[in-house]
């Protein structure tokens, strides 16, 4: 089902303006797009987080739709509770309408401290759509780094100096723990590809069960990049194959773009200042092997795919 | 802004019961560059609209038709991923050029 | 028309529950709430109650759906113990703040370090300050009694507060006794139907839960809090009352024993309270003048109430079955002290109790009521009643 710009523009959109988010910011971009995506009546929750704080900053909600926030790390145990009293008020015909159940986490509150309660809402089987907004650090609080921090990018609490050439490691792989979770949809998205971002959204609702989407989103604060840049650099984590567009499906992987050319990683580092580190000469060992784990990566996704790995 | 509510008067739980009522608080005030659009060039493919972190690009029966200047706090984003580069950004300070007050103007109009 | 049954505490709880019937349970098992939760579990399994039941990760996940729920409209109940309400108590303080009013069964059991799975209460203490209301029991007919009427007090449009029902771990929670049930629709009738006023399912009139909310409005969403806790006074002892009507037990703020001329009167909380109850026959029996207040309602706590109640005494031994590490000694104590400040001349002395289920035995209790009548006790800082040098 294609999604036409002409009629979508003629529903009301369900986040208002009037938010705090900073000018520019790529995460409620996604957030929006999720929102528009939705066709049923949807009940949404979210993380503590930026999209939370500056969305309803009390007494203003910029919410059209009913929206609950609880605390950091349980978004999803949260929804799994919301979920659950609408099929017992269902089952017991209390309510009529059929609903949709969208739950909101930060990387902070996703992949790392809401990492059990996603889990755990996920194994139990819910219907909720999880969409993980990943900025790639703890924006809210001032760009702390998290689990989902590329390695070496520079976060308040893990700077370049003498002895750090900003973070150490790698981040996880969410999407893959959570296909472990063997759930019936996950995707990884980018808002820059609106198209591919709200047809996952409308597909992953058409679908009972538990469904996750992990969408780049990218923080010019954190990443230091000028703002009206926030789509462009998430084009180019796309393009370098560092954040590859694909989705699963009851266990079939699929991608869902393949850039023409692969764009060298050194190229997406070029465009934000928090890796600006990596482009001195004495960094290129460093450079190198990040190249190469997106490469190792690159190829191992396009297997398990089905795609052919060449050139 | 209207006077602060006491406990009285106020919703339990700190409940919101107005949903989107934060339209009524204005970001406009946030901007350094203003967007402007050039209907002439612009081809109402509705990027702008779609990607507008703020919800202020107004669209009437399928057409953009200028900014909500109340809430618009001048990111760019618009003008960046224009496909025929109708926008632009002007600092606040220095007018609006032909504009009108949604900041449409018409670059072909006078020559 | 009730039914007489041979229950636990856990199986009274769970008895309620079921009568109950509400619509969504979210818990996690522990050591002792663990037999509670498995025989509504049964229910469910058996398709006797309509209950959507949300096993979960954790506690903190328990809590977290809890409050999910109860937002959408649900009424809700859950039930825990020790380490569990250790980890939920972030958004215990949640529940209570947005107004929630869910219902939770805490078997009270000593909190770790060293690791201990009986009976004391420090766990529930912990969360005095939570703005949940507290109801001790003292026997399983009491956690009955008290589950049902939870439901009740918590929904009452002038308290909207979660209730903690709370029984004493193992000593209650698996000590078979006899109780006194009410038919199912008569709890039905008595507990009458949830229908919150602005539930978040109803997507026609969307609503925002959970706002951040600064230094212009959360001090007003507090002092609302404050007052609906106040208000709670009245609405517990109305309930009481009516289900007194109802069932022939009704119920207060605390239960008097031998108190109205009594000169030594010990305060206490839950189980111990059987106990002092026979030392106090026995003495009363020997011509001491003595008596036993056991305290129900610590949360909202009643402070005018209890002065009236034992502020004519000599002398009244608070025993705390928490320490509070304050250096002074249990969390009770204090609360009393301040309930008789300028309205009593009575001496009052903290006695901690059975930490970690030790025993209370009568030869301890002989022993305070000595302490008061021999001016002993020490009104400055607790004794550790029981504890080997």
């Amino acid at each position: 089902m294609a999604i036409n710009l002409k009629e979508l523009s003629k529903k009301p959109i369900p986040i208002s303006p009037g938010h705090r988010a900073c000018a520019g910011c790529g995460s409620i971009i996604t957030i929006k797009l999720v929102l528009m995506a939705a066709e049923d009546p949807i009940v949404c929750a979210c993380a503590t987080g930026c999209m939370e704080v500056v969305t309803t900053i009390y007494p203003y909600t910029a919410w059209r739709v009913p929206f609950m926030h609880n605390a950091f790390e349980n978004a999803a145990a949260t929804m799994s509770g919301i979920e659950s009293a609408y099929r017992s008020l269902k089952k017991q015909g209390r309510i009529g309408k059929n609903i949709k159940f969208i739950a909101f986490g930060g990387d902070g509150g996703t992949y790392d401290i809401g990492l059990q309660s996603l889990s755990g809402a996920m194994e139990r089987g819910h219907d909720m759509l999880y969409v993980c907004y990943d900025n790639e650090a703890y924006m809210n609080t001032g760009i702390q780094r998290s689990g989902s921090t590329p390695m070496c990018a520079a976060t308040s609490t893990s700077p370049v100096g003498k002895a750090a050439q900003g973070k150490k490691q790698y981040p996880k792989d969410l999407t893959r723990i959570m296909a472990a979770h063997r759930i019936p949809y996950i995707a990884q998205a980018s808002p820059h590809r609106w198209l591919d971002l709200m047809t996952k959204v409308q597909k992953a609702l058409r679908i009972e069960g538990p469904k996750f989407i992990n969408a780049l989103s990218s923080c010019h604060r954190g990443w230091r990049v000028p703002m009206s840049n926030s789509l462009e650099v998430c084009r180019m984590a796309v393009e370098t194959c560092y954040w590859p567009l694909f989705e699963i499906e009851n266990g079939v992987w699929k991608l869902n773009y393949r850039p023409k050319t692969k764009v060298p990683i050194i190229e997406w580092f070029k465009t934000q200042k928090r890796f600006q580190h990596l482009l001195k000469p004495e960094n290129a060992p460093a450079v190198a092997e990040i190249q190469a784990d997106v490469d190792r990566r690159w190829s191992e996704l396009l297997q398990l795919c089905g795609e052919k790995i060449a050139p | 802004m209207a006077k602060e509510k006491g406990y009285k008067e106020l919703a339990i739980g700190g409940l919101i019961l107005e949903a989107g009522n934060a339209a009524a608080y204005k970001t406009g005030g946030w901007r350094t560059y203003r967007p402007l659009v050039d209907k002439d060039t612009c081809t109402n493919c509705l990027q702008c609209w779609l990607f507008c972190p703020d919800v202020c690009i107004d669209v009437e029966g399928g057409k953009m038709v200028g900014y909500d200047y109340d809430h618009c706090k001048g990111c760019g984003i618009c003008a960046t991923i224009c496909p025929v580069k109708a926008i632009k950004m002007v600092l606040e300070t220095e007018g609006s050029v032909d504009a009108d007050r949604k900041g449409c103007f018409h670059s072909k109009k006078k020559g | 028309m009730q039914r007489i049954a041979a229950l636990t505490g856990n199986e009274a709880a769970a008895e309620a529950m079921r009568q109950i019937e509400p619509d969504v349970v979210a818990a996690y098992p522990i050591t002792p709430q663990t037999e509670l939760m498995q025989k509504f579990a049964q229910f469910v399994a058996d398709g006797i109650v309509k209950t959507e039941v949300v096993l979960v990760e954790s506690e903190h996940s328990a809590m977290s759906a809890c409050v999910g729920a109860c937002a959408a409209g649900a009424r809700v109940m859950t039930a825990t113990s020790s380490q569990g309400l250790a980890l939920m108590w972030e958004i215990v303080y949640i529940a209570a703040s947005t107004r929630l009013p869910i219902v939770m069964t805490v078997v009270n059991r000593a909190l770790s370090a060293p690791i201990n799975i009986h009976c004391d209460h420090s766990d529930s203490m912990g969360c005095r300050d939570s703005g949940w209301i507290q109801l001790y029991s003292e026997n399983p007919q009491e956690v009955y009694d008290n589950v049902v009427q939870a439901v009740r007090i918590a929904e009452h449009p002038d308290v909207l507060l979660p209730v903690m029902p709370t029984l004493d771990g193992f000593i209650i929670s698996h000590t078979l006794e006899r109780v006194e049930t009410l038919a199912d629709d008569a709890v039905k009738k008595f507990i009458g139907e949830w229908r919150p006023a602005y539930p978040l399912l109803d997507v026609d009139h969307p609503i925002t839960f959970g706002a951040l909310d600064l230094q212009d409005y959360y001090f007003e969403h507090k002092k609302q809090q404050a007052e609906a806790m106040t208000r709670a006074k009245e609405v517990i002892l109305a309930i009481g009352k009516e289900y007194g009507k109802l069932t022939g037990r009704g119920y207060g703020f605390f239960d008097e024993y031998r108190t109205d001329d009594a000169e030594y009167i010990i305060l206490c909380l839950g189980s111990a309270a059987g106990t002092v109850k026979s030392v106090v026959d026995e003495l009363r029996n020997r011509g001491r003048k003595v008596g036993v207040l056991k305290l129900r309602v610590f949360r909202p706590f009643p402070d005018g109430e209890l002065a009236r109640a034992i502020g004519h005494a000599r002398a009244i031994a608070v025993l705390d079955r928490a320490e509070g590490f304050n250096a002074v000694g249990g969390p009770l104590a204090p609360e009393v002290k301040s309930a008789l400040y300028k309205k009593s001349d009575a001496d009052v002395c903290n006695y901690v109790y059975g930490l970690g289920g030790r025993d209370l035995s009568p030869v301890m209790i002989r022993s305070v009521f000595d302490d008061l009548a021999e001016g002993r006790a020490d009104a400055r800082q607790a004794i550790h009643l029981g504890v080997r040098e």
